[in-house]
């Protein structure tokens, strides 16, 4: 993609380290967070900067491996061997890690980061009242937790101002997502994963949504060509587990072999932007309501993510869903079954679940897969 | 117009030509891969073009596939061998609802439509334990060529081989030997777990139509006694079920040339 405000989000990207190391030596607190489930309003209400942690790259694996099982999730061993090699800048200049409970690998794995001191928001299973109750006494908690340590006063004014704030960094993220609902798309799913990934880390979120704002301008304005063979290309939609800059090398070979991932339903693409949080209701019961609502696997039923993506292959006329499960993450891949089952007989598209790591090992298998799959479109 | 199919497996370079006007197979090759596979793919090709007679430079259209298929530089298009397996079952059985394919390195099972047309598939896991592979170990370990394993497995009483990988496979197998077990009995073991490792997979697409069986394993026997008794229904096998995929590639390759001249 040749666009000014796309290099800018790059370029920025590179003085992130440095923008959040001046941002703590003026006083500022940093609290890093690892999942979607943690609100970062209540951080901002707190005065400090919620960033993301590293966690999508396979250099920190084998250090993690010296820990932890080499079956378990790559991205909880990506996480951990991050901590275990003091190599992530954000994790370094975390005052604070907010971490929840959301799968069994994370939990446990959580009891032995003792890299940073960590709050951990237990996180209910079941989307119904009784859990949201629990789930607005755990942000409950977190708030006390945050008042304390950092000593301030969280009030429901700044909390506001937070949601507020977070609201439009979802609108203006799934501005540009939603430019690839058109045909041909004029952003491709690699770009989406740089351009979600690196806005995470941005310490200013004023200073990420006028980045998001500038390119979903320019690209919104680009008279994109047709007849360059790119809107017959198969659109994908990819859902399932997390991706990032380091772990996208599925999306990569879809593009290679020829498809156009238009969606991307996970943690950071639309499971993020899709639901905004309520600004006139009581802002606590608000957050943990959006946020329960969140359609990751771990909750039994699930039936957000079926909504999400019967929504989603409509808006983006999608030819195919590939369901991407990270090996050894049994929640996905046991609703995988019930995900076929339902994009095949009520959506009537075809479906591929990929199981794979973060490794370069298993490519030409993949590629068999993938081809085959884009062949049967 | 004649054309060609080359699929260039792990384990064997097969080569297809194929006469679209009287829709006929002219010549069929199998030969071993080694270690470069565009070579393996060249030399199929130049094999069966002299048995067919046929000069390589007249084929209206040569279609690559398997995992060599990235390798072959004189080819038209290249193809995944799951659509090609696809192609070649329901030109050699018009029946097929399912077709099942166990290679050098993995299986598969394809799921047609009412056309022959792809409508799903699944592959196995990074792990060799349901393919030829497994079997080429097991050769090694029982001192016993493939054509005999399989007379061997029929003779035996199956003992159960419970490890899913070739790797640990080979250690139990090794163990089962000292203990005194039968090599009848292992081959049988091993020949069954590979069956109930393919049916397992094959099970979970919703049975339709024929099924037929392809890829090397197809060319014991006793492999397809056993996987139709495991699956409890008639399996189709090809005259030579290792060409399935190269035949498949070479019907790929009529169709480009169709659609050219339209």
């Amino acid at each position: 993609m040749k666009c000014a405000s796309y290099e800018a989000i790059g370029t920025a990207f590179e003085q992130n380290v440095l923008r959040l190391n001046e941002a703590k030596a003026a006083g500022k607190k940093v609290v890093g967070q690892f999942c979607l489930y943690t609100p970062s309003e209540i951080s901002l209400a707190a005065g400090a900067i919620p960033v993301s942690l590293c966690g999508t790259k396979n250099d920190s694996i084998p250090a993690a491996e010296e820990f932890l099982p080499r079956a378990l999730c790559p991205l909880i061993k990506s996480s951990f061997g991050f901590g275990v090699k003091d190599s992530c800048a954000y994790l370094a200049a975390s005052d604070l890690v907010v971490a929840d409970t959301t799968c069994d690998g994370k939990k446990k794995m959580y009891e032995l980061f003792d890299f940073k001191p960590l709050f951990m928001l237990q996180l209910p299973q079941i989307q119904d009242d009784d859990a949201l109750a629990y789930w607005r006494k755990q942000f409950q908690k977190l708030v006390e937790h945050l008042e304390k340590t950092f000593n301030v006063t969280i009030t429901e004014e700044k909390l506001k101002q937070a949601i507020r704030l977070m609201n439009r960094e979802r609108l203006a993220l799934k501005a540009v997502m939603d430019l690839a609902q058109r045909k041909p798309s004029p952003i491709t799913g690699q770009e989406m994963v740089e351009i979600y990934f690196k806005t995470s880390f941005f310490p200013d979120k004023e200073v990420g949504i006028k980045m998001l704002q500038n390119l979903a301008g320019e690209l919104g304005a680009m008279d994109i060509k047709t007849g360059t063979g790119k809107e017959s290309a198969p659109r994908i939609l990819i859902t399932g587990v997390p991706i990032g800059v380091g772990s996208h090398k599925v999306v990569k070979l879809v593009e290679e072999c020829g498809g156009a991932v238009v969606c991307l339903d996970n943690c950071s693409g639309y499971k993020k932007t899709r639901m905004l949080v309520d600004e006139n209701a009581e802002p606590l019961s608000a957050l943990a309501e959006r946020y329960l609502q969140v359609p990751c696997a771990v909750m039994s039923p699930n039936p957000f993510r079926y909504d999400a993506i019967t929504e989603m292959v409509k808006d983006f006329s999608v030819d195919a869903v590939l369901d991407l499960t990270w090996q050894g993450c049994q929640t996905y891949a046991v609703e995988s079954s019930s995900l076929k089952k339902y994009v095949q007989n009520s959506l009537k598209l075809p479906f591929l679940q990929i199981e794979t790591d973060y490794s370069e090992t298993d490519t030409e298998q993949l590629k068999v897969r993938i081809e085959a799959f884009l062949e049967m479109l | 117009m004649v054309v060609a199919g080359v699929d260039v497996g792990s384990v064997a370079a097969k080569s297809v030509v194929f006469d679209t006007a009287q829709n006929k197979v002219l010549a069929g090759t199998a030969i071993p891969t080694g270690w470069n596979s565009a070579e393996a793919g060249k030399q199929a090709l130049s094999i069966v073009c002299q048995t067919a007679q046929i000069p390589m430079e007249s084929l209206a259209a040569v279609v690559g596939t398997g995992y060599g298929r990235v390798s072959l530089p004189f080819v038209t298009k290249s193809v995944t061998e799951i659509t090609c397996h696809a192609r070649g079952a329901t030109w050699l059985f018009p029946e097929t609802g399912i077709v099942m394919d166990i290679g050098g390195q993995d299986s598969k099972v394809i799921s047609l439509g009412p056309q022959g047309e792809v409508q799903d598939f699944i592959m196995n896991d990074k792990c060799a334990a349901g393919t030829g592979r497994f079997l080429q170990v097991l050769s090694g370990i029982l001192d016993m060529p493939l054509e005999e394993l399989g007379k061997a497995a029929m003779d035996g009483k199956p003992v159960s081989i419970s490890s899913m990988c070739a790797v640990f496979a080979e250690t139990e197998i090794v163990g089962l030997l000292a203990t005194g077990t039968s090599p009848q009995d292992i081959a049988a073991g091993v020949y069954l777990s590979i069956v109930k490792r393919t049916c397992a997979l094959a099970k979970r697409i919703a049975p339709h139509g024929e099924w037929t069986f392809s890829g090397g394993l197809a060319m014991s026997p006793a492999f397809c006694h056993l996987l139709s008794q495991e699956l409890g229904a008639p399996v189709n096998v090809a005259p030579e079920p290792q060409l399935m995929g190269a035949l498949g590639a070479a019907l790929v390759a009529s169709t480009l040339i169709k659609k050219q001249r339209r």
